[in-house]
């Protein structure tokens, strides 16, 4: 996947190649402030009853900046607001609070073409995010048409060379979307989004839909993509393995808050934040085998006990004490502001105790979890058994 | 049909204690399913043991048939498909011959199965504890009042906090790993001998997967039930199953010690489902997907039926029929040249301690 439609400095308008837009500033290429998005939830009749809505906070203040080129990951359990995130990121979804700034200019609300451009996505299931009703090629070509990337002669050219970069054959211009397996339905989703020359690509949960076989070729395109276009990568996924193996930088977020941010291997060899430490222990692993080797899951507790709470009843203080093995009173009263770690300006954690000389040891098993509570075996009450037949 | 000792719920110590008995055992199972255009042989000569108090992980594509053989093994075939031969052995009765309303006295009892989605498994407009008591009253007899008990007992045993309150609550109540939890607990409901689980996980978070095959594997220990286990999540396999069994195209391909097979893989396509998932604790240049697609079910390829897409495929794996053969060491193959995926292993090996020296 090198050749002529990679060439940075084709003149004919066929490279995809990432070029510089405006002054090339030194700061982040994409930056959120303060952002958050909320859903109303209810009836608007009990809302005027109560005379107050009541709100979701799916994103509640998360500051984020994404560099030039590197590829951010965003994990966190579903619910942890990271694909209303992302949406609103690539202004598909409008903001309640907090800017979103594109290489130090201010993103209004309404962007125009030229900036909605400049961010593409990538969705997680390519069954429904494609049309069915519209070959590979009537799809590419409206795109074109509509944002005038190439002259319309040129459409088909244009087309082809991208079909080419995604690893696909000419003959998908003419096919439509039932027509391809879902790993194939990926790659056209992903030229779709290259179509408009974006700087920065998010792609949520790109291989979670696919076979295990086919997620490794979806994952090789991203990562040889980022490479040869010196794209910007935002992934949104929840498998950390994914993440590991395709980003820079992490970030972690529990319901609606960032929590944690690192570089990749920073994060894995030393999280910080109590949730990061739960998360990573809760991967399972090929080469650790409990059941076979003797003491292990049925014994141990679990990484993270318990389920994350209603994002319309977040606690008050830290959001993830309900949950935390080292929650202390304080943690009831203050949130923890995501703070640096010192030394590493790159690693900053959301916890009052993350850098910490020693974290303190827990004061109370968290919302007593029967997991740790309930001792197993003969202690367990069982009613007679009757025959059966 | 009694309880056996071994199945008894008699706390630490009853597991494994019957293991060389077989408590399930599949032979040569062939399903086939009617379609528009052929006859597609989902299960084709399947062949499974599964000891009692023992977890069984079945891994596989879409497609591999690993559900369809759960499928069969419980009777819940769709209605286009039909097992055409072999047999389903539990506790030394065949099941394949039996009728549906002798299976039903199986089912529950003897037998029950976890699905993936818990919301679309759960009746959603029956209350979860009357759904978890439903399986005792019809099965085992109980009163209303003493088959009540026994859900809110087991609402306990799975870890699902304040039973008495959530006793009364509709599946929409609750979260993903809760709806799970009360899945679990219907399966376990009537005590039985095996529990087949279909990705029950796959829809759930890590952190929540991670509470979920605790859960399963306390039980496991705790209990004596076997488990079969169908995923394609190799990882998960790897923490909860003793062994694996991986399927390709409708047969098995391997199967042997869960750290064996995926450790040292001696098929081509384990190899491939090995080095193509990213895995968080070895991180490489790049995956190496497994090319082509799955084969047909309909026309399957003669030979070995992964020959299409095999780097080590010669003359002979395209004509010669492929069995699971035995390996030393209690583990088989359907590999005809297993020796080529001992030097790939091999060669990755010494390429990763390469890489973490330098």
């Amino acid at each position: 996947m090198s050749g002529g439609p990679l060439d940075p400095a084709g003149p004919a308008g066929s490279s995809f190649a990432v070029g510089q837009v405006g002054p090339a500033g030194n700061g982040p290429l994409l930056a959120a402030k303060d952002v958050a998005v909320y859903f109303a939830v209810g009836s608007a009749l009990s809302a005027r009853i109560r005379h107050e809505q009541r709100m979701l906070h799916a994103v509640d203040g998360v500051d984020l900046d994404l560099a030039r080129g590197e590829a951010l990951a965003l994990v966190g359990e579903s619910g942890s607001g990271k694909s209303t995130l992302a949406l609103a990121l690539a202004g598909l979804r409008p903001t309640d609070r907090g800017e979103i700034t594109f290489d130090g200019r201010r993103l209004p609300a309404r962007r125009s073409r030229a900036d909605q451009r400049r961010i593409q996505m990538v969705f997680q299931d390519p069954y429904s995010s494609l049309n069915p009703r519209l070959t590979v090629g009537g799809m590419l070509r409206e795109l074109l048409k509509v944002h005038h990337i190439v002259p319309n002669g040129a459409a088909e050219t244009y087309s082809k060379e991208l079909l080419t970069l995604v690893g696909l054959g000419e003959d998908a211009l003419r096919a439509y979307p039932r027509q391809f397996s879902g790993g194939q339905r990926q790659r056209v989703a992903i030229a779709r989004a290259l179509a408009l020359r974006p700087q920065i690509l998010v792609a949520d949960e790109p291989v979670s839909a696919l076979d295990v076989s086919v997620q490794a070729t979806i994952l090789n395109l991203l990562r040889d993509l980022r490479g040869e276009l010196g794209l910007t990568l935002l992934l949104i996924s929840h498998n950390l393995a994914v993440v590991r193996h395709l980003c820079d930088r992490v970030a972690v977020m529990y319901l609606g808050r960032i929590v944690e941010v690192a570089p990749t291997e920073r994060l894995f060899a030393d999280p910080r934040h109590p949730y990061t430490k739960g998360l990573l222990a809760a991967i399972p692993k090929l080469a650790d085998n409990p059941a076979a080797g003797g003491d292990g899951a049925a014994h141990s507790g679990p990484a993270v006990a318990g389920d994350p709470p209603s994002a319309l009843r977040i606690p008050a203080g830290c959001r993830f004490r309900t949950r935390c093995p080292i929650a202390q009173p304080v943690c009831e009263i203050e949130d923890p502001a995501l703070t640096v770690a010192t030394g590493d300006p790159a690693h900053q954690a959301a916890c009052h105790f993350a850098f910490a000389p020693a974290p303190p040891a827990a004061v109370q098993p968290p919302a007593a979890f029967p997991e740790a509570a309930v001792s197993p075996g003969p202690a367990t009450v069982r009613p007679p058994r009757p025959r059966k037949e | 049909m009694t309880g056996q000792p071994a199945t008894e719920w008699s706390g630490i110590g009853s597991a494994g204690t019957g293991a060389n008995v077989p408590m399930l055992e599949v032979r040569d199972l062939h399903v086939q399913i009617a379609a528009r255009h052929g006859t597609v042989r989902a299960v084709d000569g399947v062949s499974l043991e599964v000891g009692t108090g023992e977890a069984l992980g079945l891994v596989g594509e879409s497609g591999s048939g690993k559900s369809m053989t759960l499928r069969a093994i419980l009777g819940v075939l769709p209605s286009e498909g039909k097992i055409t031969s072999g047999q389903v052995i539990l506790d030394g009765v065949d099941l394949v011959p039996l009728s549906n309303s002798d299976l039903n006295h199986i089912r529950g009892p003897k037998m029950s199965m976890i699905f993936q989605e818990p919301m679309s498994a759960l009746n959603p407009v029956m209350r979860v504890g009357h759904q978890i008591a439903e399986g005792p009253r019809v099965h085992l007899g109980y009163s209303k009042a003493k088959a009540a008990e026994r859900a809110l007992e087991l609402m306990r045993r799975v870890g699902i906090p304040d039973p008495e309150r959530r006793f009364r609550a509709y599946p929409h109540e609750f979260s993903g790993g809760m709806r799970q939890r009360v899945m679990i607990a219907i399966a376990l409901s009537c005590d039985p001998e095996i529990i087949l689980c279909d990705e029950p996980t796959t829809a759930l978070d890590v952190t929540i997967q991670d509470q979920i095959l605790r859960l399963l594997a306390r039980l496991c220990a705790e209990s004596g039930v076997s488990l079969i286990f169908v995923t394609h999540d190799l990882p998960v396999v790897a923490q909860l199953c003793q062994r694996i069994a991986v399927m390709y195209g409708g047969q098995l391909v391997e199967t042997g010690d869960v750290r064996e097979v995926l450790l040292d893989p001696r098929h081509p396509y384990t190899l491939g489902l090995v080095r193509s998932a990213p895995d968080v604790d070895y991180v490489r240049d790049s995956l190496v997907p497994i090319p082509g697609s799955p084969p047909s079910l309909v026309t399957p390829p003669p030979g070995c039926r992964f020959h299409p897409r095999c780097a080590f495929a010669e003359e002979d794996c395209r004509v010669l029929p492929t069995p699971l053969r035995v390996l030393p060491g209690g583990r088989s193959t359907a590999c005809l040249h297993y020796e080529r995926c001992q030097e790939a292993v091999a060669a990755d090996r010494a390429a990763a301690a390469d890489r973490t020296r330098s």
